[in-house]
């Protein structure tokens, strides 16, 4: 027998009893961006509140001076941002800010997800420079969790963002930034 | 020996002889569960309905063990549908095989690993090493274990038991570096430049799983640091290590999860990082997928009605964090890479209750009840830790003290009786040393001069 078949035997020997399962509809409830806002700011994330017309202006302040990278159909123009042209990882170091877009924001927890679509790139560029740059639209921001579940692309690589890389290993001590960006912020667009 | 497996070495009761020793280890973990434990109750506290959201995690798990079969089925389709391997492992020793072969097949030498309790369950990191292959652990509390050659002592801060100035000189002399602080950021940062390096190089990677979702094929990894991501992103080969019972239906059933698992844990509304993939997708990350499907005694929890419930568990460590056993005598006492409350319970269940050591587990427990209230998916601890004291071998003396007391206690003439003659056997039983064990930590109770059946008999009417 192979190991496939002797744990499907010995979980059918196990007989569990089924009973009915009911998953309960979460209402759909307006979101709220003072709510989104405050707890991705409880991350010690930096966040901006913006009129569209603002958005180019505080990238283009956010980046000055800086070698800044974003994902090959990024929306907005930046002066002086290279495109993702497929760098390797070591090439990547070299960049000390990323700027990108995301699927969604749940108010609920104060999250971020990027699901790799427009204006997102792949992950790595995400990952790899120390500042993470993401804006959002007023109403991308969802109010729960299983809303934000159902806005994503489930089947594309997903990144669920709360606030900077962390850790509280050392004596529970919270030391913001260890692998991942040190540095988050979020640029919320009034609608 | 970080990775430590689950055999206990010793019975529980000289291991914790052992580590009540340890003043640092005391303090460092009673700070640490007041602290993760106080902060547990503000992101609590923010629920509308926390219990209603315990006994919904609850339910959704028994119901994805009910159709566990079907789920793993599903799983494995659709992962393979988007181009991942899928391997089944009845035992540790099987997916340690697994995993030693992808890496030979590709001539691996050293592979980075993310934090994962299920490969320190299968001891996959000495099984590795005796084969040729290094596995370094990218998490900063599993790196610390790992180059002090130490285990874990907690679910979530496995270096609890460590301090600042410890970590420093051992950061000084197996990475080489001058470390004029011991300043926890100074010490993250000294982890962040010797790992990069690392994360940059490896070929593969080997994770655990948070949880996988059947309908999809996707996988969760939740975790802080971003050493996850790393791992998950930036290898060419990905190796997943699964136990079975981490596969959730759908998709959407990742919610109701991830509102009790950070609360729990790490005592936040969220953990800054969670990362899901499909299988493989061109061009973003891994391009090889490895998915290994591990039982190792999990279908011997699945097969005992009481027992089962166990397999609810999301290894948040909330119980180890309320238990007052666990925050005395901290989580090597144990034995087992399954610490605390859950770890008395799941480590003998997963030896199918025939490790004498392991057995001595369930009695770890004062039975307060504590770490059923913080269970965030609503397991009876208490009601398994009884149960599986009945299973274990019984003394033949206790044995034989419990048959006389039953054969005394099932009639009310002999129970009288018993109860006037209870001076004399209190005197004799002191006497032998036959409650030595009980009295040695407590009074004896003064036996009082008339029972209360006698002044019932007697009294006024």
């Amino acid at each position: 027998m192979t190991a496939k078949e002797r744990i499907l035997s010995r979980i059918r020997t196990a007989a569990v009893p089924r009973e009915d399962y009911f998953r309960t509809e979460t209402p759909v409830q307006p979101a709220s961006i003072d709510l989104f806002c405050e707890r991705v700011a409880d991350y010690r994330a930096i966040v901006h509140r913006v009129s569209q017309d603002e958005v180019s202006a505080t990238l283009n302040r956010i980046c000055e001076g800086r070698r800044c990278l974003v994902a090959a159909d990024f929306e907005f123009v930046i002066e002086g941002a290279i495109a993702d042209a497929g760098f390797t990882h070591a090439e990547l170091v070299d960049f000390e800010t990323t700027i990108t877009s995301c699927a969604v924001g749940i108010a609920e927890s104060g999250t971020i997800v990027l699901d790799a679509g427009q204006g997102q790139g792949r992950r790595a560029i995400t990952l790899i420079p120390d500042h993470h740059v993401c804006i959002i639209r007023a109403d991308q921001v969802v109010s729960s969790l299983e809303e934000g579940l159902e806005r994503v692309m489930v089947t594309r690589p997903l990144t669920f963002i709360s606030g900077p890389s962390a850790t509280s290993d050392i004596e529970l001590v919270r030391v913001e930034g260890v692998h991942g960006p040190r540095k988050l912020e979020v640029l919320v667009v009034k609608a | 020996m970080s990775g430590g497996g689950i055999r206990p070495a010793t019975s529980f009761t000289s291991a914790a002889r052992e580590t009540l020793k340890n003043r640092t280890l005391r303090a460092n973990l009673g700070f640490a569960t007041r602290t993760i434990c106080a902060k547990r109750e503000r992101v609590v506290d923010e629920i509308e309905d926390w219990q209603a959201t315990r006994s919904a995690g609850a339910a959704l798990k028994d119901h994805a063990l009910a159709n566990l079969e079907e789920n793993l089925l599903l799983l494995e389709k659709q992962v393979e549908a988007a181009g991942g391997t899928v391997h089944w492992a009845a035992t540790a020793q099987e997916a340690v095989e697994i995993v030693a072969k992808i890496a030979r097949s590709h001539r691996i030498s050293e592979v980075v690993k993310v934090k994962s309790i299920t490969s320190d369950e299968i001891e996959l990191n000495d099984s590795l090493k005796k084969q040729g292959i290094e596995a370094i652990e990218t998490d900063l509390a599993e790196l610390i274990c790992q180059l002090a050659d130490d285990s874990p002592s907690h679910i979530l801060v496995p270096a609890i038991h460590k301090n600042r100035e410890e970590i420093r000189q051992l950061f000084a002399t197996k990475l080489g570096v001058e470390i004029e602080s011991s300043e926890p950021h100074r010490l993250a940062e000294v982890a962040r430049l010797h790992l990069r390096e690392k994360f940059l190089t490896a070929k593969m990677a080997v994770s655990g799983a948070n949880f996988a979702v059947a309908s999809t094929g996707s996988i969760g990894i939740v975790e802080s640091e971003g050493n996850g991501r790393m791992c998950l992103t930036l290898p060419d080969i990905l190796v997943t290590i699964m136990g079975i019972e981490k596969v959730l239906p759908e998709w959407s059933d990742v919610a109701t999860l991830m509102r009790l698992l950070p609360r729990s844990s790490t005592a936040e509304r969220m953990n800054p990082y969670t990362s899901v993939w499909t299988g493989v997708t061109p061009g973003d990350g891994p391009q090889e997928f490895h998915l290994i499907l591990l039982d190792n005694g999990r279908t011997n929890v699945l097969d005992d009605p009481v027992g089962r419930q166990t397999l609810r568990c999301i290894r948040c460590s909330a119980c180890l964090n309320v238990c007052p056993v666990y925050q005395r005598v901290g989580g090597h006492a144990y034995g087992s890479v399954y610490p605390g409350p859950i770890g008395a319970i799941l480590t003998p269940q997963l030896l199918a209750m025939a490790d004498e050591n392991a057995n001595t587990l369930p009695f770890a427990s004062s039975m307060c009840g504590a770490c059923y209230e913080a269970c965030p998916v609503k397991i009876n601890i208490p009601e398994v830790l009884a149960y599986l004291r009945g299973k274990t071998h019984k003394q033949p003396v206790e044995l034989a003290a419990f048959q006389v007391a039953y054969w005394v206690m099932s009639d009310s003439r002999r129970f009288s009786a018993a109860l006037r003659g209870k001076r004399i056997g209190a005197s004799v039983a002191s006497m032998f040393g036959l409650v030595k064990g009980w009295t040695d930590s407590r009074e004896m109770p003064e036996v009082p001069a008339e029972s209360f059946r006698d002044w019932w008999r007697k009294r006024d009417r």
